[in-house]
């Protein structure tokens, strides 16, 4: 379980919340409100006052890296540091299988990254994200670049992840993937004077 | 060695100045508006390089080690002032000048002792006449290599940073995230040694070497100091970039292994 208590995202008020194993929760709010900027504090890749919590262990009680493992954000736009996206996954077996229920062939490992199309490196910074099992995923804007048939696949392997009892966080635009993904939603309010976002939550 | 040269008078150089018409000439007739900035770079370039003359004349008079590492100190000082004030994005704070005062002064010390001390022996080791010459030399292009490797590595973590931060997102450590900053950074830093080795001698005579060259002493010879301020060079410079790559490694992230672009201050 994901517990975030009085986090400070610029001028949002503290946001208190928790996610249960196995559980989907979707962030609202308008543009430019700071939803990109929470996943990322709860990820810890940028400041922010206030703790986060995993099963019972604050974030602060291990390394940064440690808690990327369990906690994986992955980006609206995802980069690459290297040629092709072989590199990134260091099991082959699993790649495969996970590419499958993504819809893409193994060979989209070894193109260039340069030559891919956007959906497709979406689909494999997913495949990247959730390769090692981490226990929550912070998924930002996760089929922005994909047509309908390939959301809907990520969409399902999103679903067989939170069966399997890992958690989600999920930043996305679209009313109707929220209602078929989401168990709870929260609310970032434009400003300060709305009612406490963490009241929302489930 | 005997040394012979000829000696420059006040007229030959008040000859030499009028050199500059050709400069003033151009910025006239193209209306660079440059004879401001001209004189202002020509007088300065008198007035210090004859401070600078009057003071080693001074200071080797003295053959003093209390004024030689005093100098030494001021060219250190100097140098971390350029290497922060070089950057193209500025890491706020004190902590590059604090970080470049110490890695020139130690680079120096190191690589000066061993060329001057321990390998060229001069009667007493901190004869200034030797020293400072070669710490300025080593300084000099220690300076150069920490800069570029200081900018670079900020500017491509600045372009990179998606790439970084998605390394970080998948638990990588700061120093796997940043190998390729640090690649780009390091190479940056050292290849203006690597092409001077390469090319050295075959346009233009390296500036020492001329000098002594000038000054009558025999080309072999002066062939042979050259050689061994190269490599004094060399080893300065990648010592240098080391250091400003590890510097830039952490400035720019932080203890929880987060890439700090934050630090950087508004672009300069």
């Amino acid at each position: 379980m994901l517990r975030v208590e009085h986090l400070q995202i610029g001028e949002l008020p503290p946001l208190t919340f928790e996610v249960a194993d196995g559980e989907c929760l979707a962030v609202e709010g308008p543009s430019g409100v700071g939803k990109t900027r929470l996943l990322r504090a709860i990820a810890d890749l940028e400041p922010a006052h206030g703790q986060v919590f995993l099963d019972g262990a604050e974030r602060n009680e291990m390394p940064g890296p440690e808690w990327r493992r369990h906690v994986r954000y992955c980006a609206a736009e995802p980069a690459w540091w290297t040629e092709t996206a072989r590199s990134a996954f260091a099991s082959a077996a699993r790649v495969e299988r996970v590419l499958h229920s993504l819809g893409l062939t193994p060979d989209v490992l070894d193109r260039p990254i340069a030559v891919l199309s956007t959906g497709e490196r979406q689909r494999l910074a997913l495949a990247r994200a959730l390769i090692d099992e981490p226990k929550v995923l912070l998924l930002d804007e996760p089929t922005t670049a994909l047509d309908a048939q390939a959301a809907a696949l990520v969409e399902e392997l999103i679903k067989f992840q939170l069966l399997s009892g890992r958690s989600a966080i999920l930043v996305s635009h679209d009313a109707s993937q929220i209602e078929r993904l989401a168990h709870a939603r929260l609310l970032l309010p434009k400003t300060q004077s709305s009612i406490a976002p963490g009241d929302r939550a489930a | 060695m005997s040394y012979s040269y000829v000696p420059l008078t006040p007229l030959d150089l008040a000859l030499a100045a009028s050199l500059l018409i050709a400069n003033v000439a151009i910025s006239w007739v193209f209306r660079l508006k440059l004879e401001r900035s001209l004189a202002i770079g020509a007088v300065r370039m008198v007035v210090q390089l004859a401070l600078v003359g009057v003071v080693l004349k001074l200071v080797f008079a003295q053959t003093s080690p209390i004024w030689t590492a005093l100098i030494g100190l001021v060219m250190v000082v100097a140098a971390a002032v350029e290497v922060t004030t070089r950057q193209h994005r500025r890491i706020a704070g004190w902590q590059v000048f604090g970080f470049s005062s110490a890695t020139l002064l130690f680079i120096g010390m190191m690589i000066t002792g061993l060329g001057v001390g321990v390998i060229i022996g001069p009667e007493p080791w901190y004869a200034p006449r030797y020293l400072l010459p070669i710490l300025g030399m080593v300084l000099g292009n220690t300076m150069t290599a920490v800069s570029l490797v200081l900018d670079t590595f900020t500017e491509t973590a600045h372009r990179e940073r998606g790439a970084i931060e998605a390394q970080l997102s998948l638990g990588a450590h700061r120093y796997q995230a940043s190998r390729n900053v640090l690649h780009v950074a390091l190479r940056t830093g050292m290849m203006p040694i690597l092409n001077s080795m390469a090319t050295t001698g075959i346009v233009a005579l390296p500036g020492m070497m001329t000098g002594q060259i000038l000054a009558g002493a025999d080309p072999i010879e002066a062939a042979k100091y050259q050689v061994l301020i190269m490599f004094l060079i060399a080893s300065a410079t990648a010592l240098g970039s080391f250091f400003a790559g590890l510097a830039g490694v952490l400035l720019l992230t932080d203890s929880r292994h987060r890439l700090r672009l934050d630090r950087i201050a508004a672009q300069s």
